[in-house]
Order: C-alpha cells, then sequence, then structure tokens
C-alpha cells in the first residue's frame, strides 16, 4: 500500500480514529515520515534500518563496510542493510565491527550476553549440525567442480547417516 | 486437535483470572532460537527450510506434552486457517502471509505456541491471563532446556543467542503484556504512559502485535533490550517494577473518573452496552471501542450483567476469521458486521 500522503513510500502506519458517538471510523494510511511529519507518530522505537543508516553515515570509509561479504553465506553488509536481517550465524563474525556499534546503539549500550547458557555448550556439535555442515560442504565442492572433495564428503556423509 | 477445535474454547490466557487482571489481559514471553549448522531464514534454501521444519517438529513431537500438540503446516493450511491462528494471537501476521516451509505447534488450551521458521527457526512462545510472568519464564525456561536437549542453537560466548535480527541477540527474550487503559484515555494521560515507556526503553504496540496501531484502548508493552541483562532481571523488572506502575496509573485514573465524572463513566459504559445490545451492523473498529467500554464498566463493578471472561471470548469471536467458521461461510464485509452484530446480541441476551 502506497502513503496517502506523499504518494511514494510504502505506507506503514496505519491509523483508524474512532470518532463518537456514532463510532464512525476514519481511516488512514502513510508511511512513517510522514506520520512522523504530521507528529501522529507517538512512540518512535528506532527501526533497525534508520540505526543501520546513522551509524554507515558516521563510519568513515562506509563503501567498504558495505561490501564485507560473509564467506559463509554470501550476504554483504549492504543486503543485510537492507532489510535488516542477517543470512547466517557466522555474519556476526563476518560484520562484527559495524555490528558491534549497531548492536550497542539498539541494545541500550550493551555488548555482552549474561543471560542463560545452553547446557550443551562446548560439547561435541550435534549430528544434525555436522550432516547439515557436510550437505552444505558437498554443494560448494560441485559449485567449483572439485568431485574428488565432494565425494570424500559424500563418503562421511553416508557413515554419519548409518550410524 | 483440530483447528476447527480451536474455535469451539477460549485459549487460557483470555480466562480474566490472574494478578492484576481487571487491566492486565494477559502476559506472554517469546524465546528466538536458531539452529546451529543453518543459514538464518533469509539465506535458508527450500531444503534447508524443510530440514529444519522436520527436525523441530520431531523435536517437539518428544516433548511430554507432544501428545496434546496441534502442529499446523502453515504452508499448506488454508487462507482462512491462518487467519484464524492470527486472530488467537497464535502465530504472527508475518508467519501467516510468509512464503515457504513453516509452521505452528500449539499446547492443549492454547498455553505454549511454537513458531518454525518464521523470522528466526523457532519462536517458543507461552502466555498465560492476567500478570504471570514469573510462572511463565519457569515453564518457558523448561521447555527451552528440553529442546536444547535436542538441538544445538546457534550461540555465542560474547553475544549469546544469535539471531536474525541484531534486535534480539543475546537472550533472544520478548516479554509482553497486554494492558486495558481506558481510563488514561479518556482522561487524556495515555500519552504520559507512552513517554514513560519509551523512556524504559519499551515497545508499545497495538492489540495485534508488531506494525498494529492501538485501537479500543488495548496496548501491548515489551522489552526492546536483550543483551547485558539476564532473562531473570528482564522478567523481575517487568513483573515487579513496571507492569504494576503502569496498573498504578490506570487504577488511579478510573478512581479519578468515579469520584469526578462518574455520569460520563456510566453514560460510557452503558452507551456501549446499549449499542452492542440491539446494533444490527457492527464494524470491528467500533467493537473494539464498545467492548473495551463494555470491560471497564465490569471490571470497575458498574456493570454486571456479564464477566471478564465472557467479553474476553468476544473480542477473538468477533474477528473476522472467526465469524466465518461460526456461520461455516464466507462473509463479505457488510455480511460479516451483521453476523457479528448477531452475534453480540445473542452472546448478551443469552446472559440476561
Amino acid at each position: 500500500m502506497v502513503c496517502q500522503r506523499c504518494n511514494k513510500a510504502q505506507a506503514t502506519v496505519h491509523l483508524t480514529d474512532i470518532v463518537p458517538p456514532e463510532g464512525e471510523k476514519r481511516e488512514r494510511h502513510v508511511c512513517e515520515r510522514c506520520a512522523a511529519e504530521e507528529g501522529l507518530i507517538v512512540q518512535k522505537h528506532e527501526p533497525i534500518a534508520a540505526i543501520l543508516d546513522s551509524f554507515i553515515k558516521q563510519a568513515s570509509g562506509s563503501e567498504k563496510v558495505v561490501d564485507v561479504a560473509c564467506p559463509e553465506c554470501g550476504m554483504t553488509f549492504r543486503e543485510f542493510r537492507s532489510h535488516g536481517l542477517l543470512g547466517c550465524p557466522n555474519d556476526y563474525d563476518a560484520f562484527e565491527r559495524p555490528l558491534t556499534a549497531l548492536i550497542k546503539r539498539a541494545q541500550d549500550g550493551a555488548t555482552h550476553h549474561v543471560g542463560k547458557t545452553p547446557a550443551r555448550l562446548g560439547a561435541e556439535p550435534s549430528i544434525h549440525v555436522k550432516i547439515a555442515k557436510l550437505k552444505r560442504q558437498i554443494h560448494e565442492a560441485v559449485e567449483v567442480e572439485d568431485y574428488e572433495l565432494a565425494a570424500r564428503y559424500r563418503d562421511t556423509l553416508a557413515e554419519l547417516e548409518q550410524s | 486437535m483440530t483447528i476447527d477445535n480451536l474455535t469451539k474454547q477460549t485459549g487460557e490466557w483470555l480466562r480474566g483470572e490472574g494478578p492484576y487482571s481487571d487491566v492486565v489481559i494477559s502476559s506472554r514471553i517469546r524465546l528466538a532460537r536458531n539452529i546451529a549448522g543453518f543459514p538464518f531464514l533469509s539465506k535458508a534454501s527450500d531444503s534447508d527450510r524443510k530440514q529444519i521444519f522436520r527436525l523441530l517438529s520431531d523435536c517437539i513431537g518428544d516433548l511430554e506434552f507432544g501428545q496434546e500438540n496441534l502442529i499446523v503446516d502453515i504452508e499448506d493450511a488454508q487462507e482462512i486457517d491462518r487467519q484464524l491462528l492470527v486472530e488467537r494471537h497464535l502465530i504472527s501476521r508475518q508467519h501467516a502471509e510468509g512464503e515457504g516451509t513453516r509452521g505452528v505447534a500449539v499446547s492443549a488450551g492454547e498455553k505454549r505456541a511454537l513458531m518454525i521458521n518464521e523470522e528466526d527457526h523457532l519462536r517458543i512462545q507461552t502466555m498465560r491471563s492476567g500478570l504471570q510472568l514469573i510462572p511463565l519464564f519457569e515453564e518457558i525456561n523448561a521447555l527451552d532446556d528440553s529442546l536444547e536437549s535436542q538441538v544445538e542453537y546457534a550461540f555465542d560466548k560474547r553475544l549469546g543467542f544469535l539471531t536474525a535480527c541484531p534486535t534480539n541477540v543475546g537472550t533472544g527474550i520478548r516479554v509482553s503484556v497486554m494492558l486495558h487503559l481506558p481510563a488514561l484515555k479518556i482522561t487524556n494521560h495515555i500519552e504520559q504512559m507512552f513517554r514513560a515507556a519509551k523512556d524504559l526503553k519499551l515497545a508499545v504496540r497495538g492489540l495485534y502485535g508488531e506494525g498494529t496501531d492501538a485501537i479500543g484502548d488495548f496496548f501491548q508493552v515489551s522489552n526492546q533490550v536483550t543483551l547485558g541483562l539476564s532473562e531473570e532481571q528482564i522478567v523481575d523488572e517487568f513483573a515487579t517494577k513496571t507492569i504494576p506502575q503502569f496498573v498504578e496509573y490506570e487504577l488511579a485514573a478510573r478512581n479519578t473518573l468515579l469520584k469526578e465524572r462518574v455520569h460520563l463513566l456510566d453514560d460510557k459504559i452503558w452507551r456501549a452496552y446499549g449499542t452492542l445490545e440491539n446494533a444490527r451492523a457492527l464494524s470491528s473498529d467500533e467493537t473494539l471501542f464498545l467492548l473495551s467500554h463494555l470491560r471497564m464498566g465490569v471490571s470497575m463493578g458498574r456493570c454486571q450483567k456479564i464477566d471478564t471472561d465472557q467479553i474476553n471470548r468476544m473480542f477473538i469471536s468477533v474477528q473476522p476469521a472467526h465469524l466465518q467458521k461460526l456461520t461455516g461461510r464466507r462473509l463479505g464485509g457488510e455480511e460479516r458486521s451483521v453476523a457479528r452484530a448477531e452475534f453480540l446480541r445473542q452472546s448478551l441476551a443469552s446472559r440476561n
């Protein structure tokens, strides 16, 4: 739905006024910017895209930062910035520098977890993790046409699945 | 259990019981978890999604209460069933409208709902009526432990549980409470409450969660900070300080109304009752507005014709998918307004 005020941006703020006594309903759909301009948003939680944008503007040499890609899932920081969701757990390592600043800001200055720790932490990776990893490695080896390596992974996988 | 059975019952969290239930409708806690070894969903292939779904639904089936669970494949579910689950607050709108292999497991009594392949691989949720966050946390923590004994979560020593969105990283916990604040609205103090919430780093949303506006005086308040505090600290702060304070504001505003504007108050309550008892067509927004005033009248003891439990049930039943299930046919907008008014008239008449 397009914003009814600027007719450009996506309408993300949906307002329903109920006018008593008949309870007549007035509906309006506007984008976040127009809503803010009209003073319609009472509580503003900072959307992740805005936090990201302001961070990127602050950081010098930002071009380099946004083009960093995660070696595991291939996501770039630019791509993350556009929709706010990371591609895989390894992104937290791959984008460590820009993410640390972002997390600090979104998390009220916090940088370290102090809560629950899984009981199995430090134990052997579970079988499903090994299987998932091998399947990905096979796929990658086939992509670069290293069939010998792919075959080795496949053998390991077969052994795992039998056990 | 089937989806159709759901429409014949009310979730335990709507019973109108529990501490502070005159102001607090329900409490919820959710934990965001991802499985190690798989990418997050934005980079997951179809085969990844299927594997995650199978893995997690097997684990959930093995849980103690697994037998009573309803596991719904959202991808294959009919549009109306997806909408019904959203209306019952068992899945998010995003989950209903998403794509690819995904699902939800719902426990009997609708006390727990586990979404698979929503924004994260797993979103565990528990809910109860009134302000009951501490027992809720014990329950969800135990549930998380038993799942964690079967699957390995994506976890980092420094950052905690790794989530697709960095705003959930750390504990992955979201504590949220649904508040009914009609007196603050009538006395024009609701903006102060919003400001207080903002200062406390809390999010305020409408009745149906993320991306919805607050209609009919219902507000969902939740934490935004998930890192640097333990789960217990976040839950305790909410349960013993933040929410009791909001409840106190609302009760103070109710007292002011009783002392200074009792005629206006009674007029609002009985006007709502009269309209609900007589109207022949009601939009969903007007209904929420009226039910809100009626609920206020009942919890303040100004109206004894009905109880909170029944009003809570009405909130759920007047929504589009529920009305269509109740009447057994597809309804257009105007037909829905008529069916809604008829349902409400009958519910009120059966009480008299």
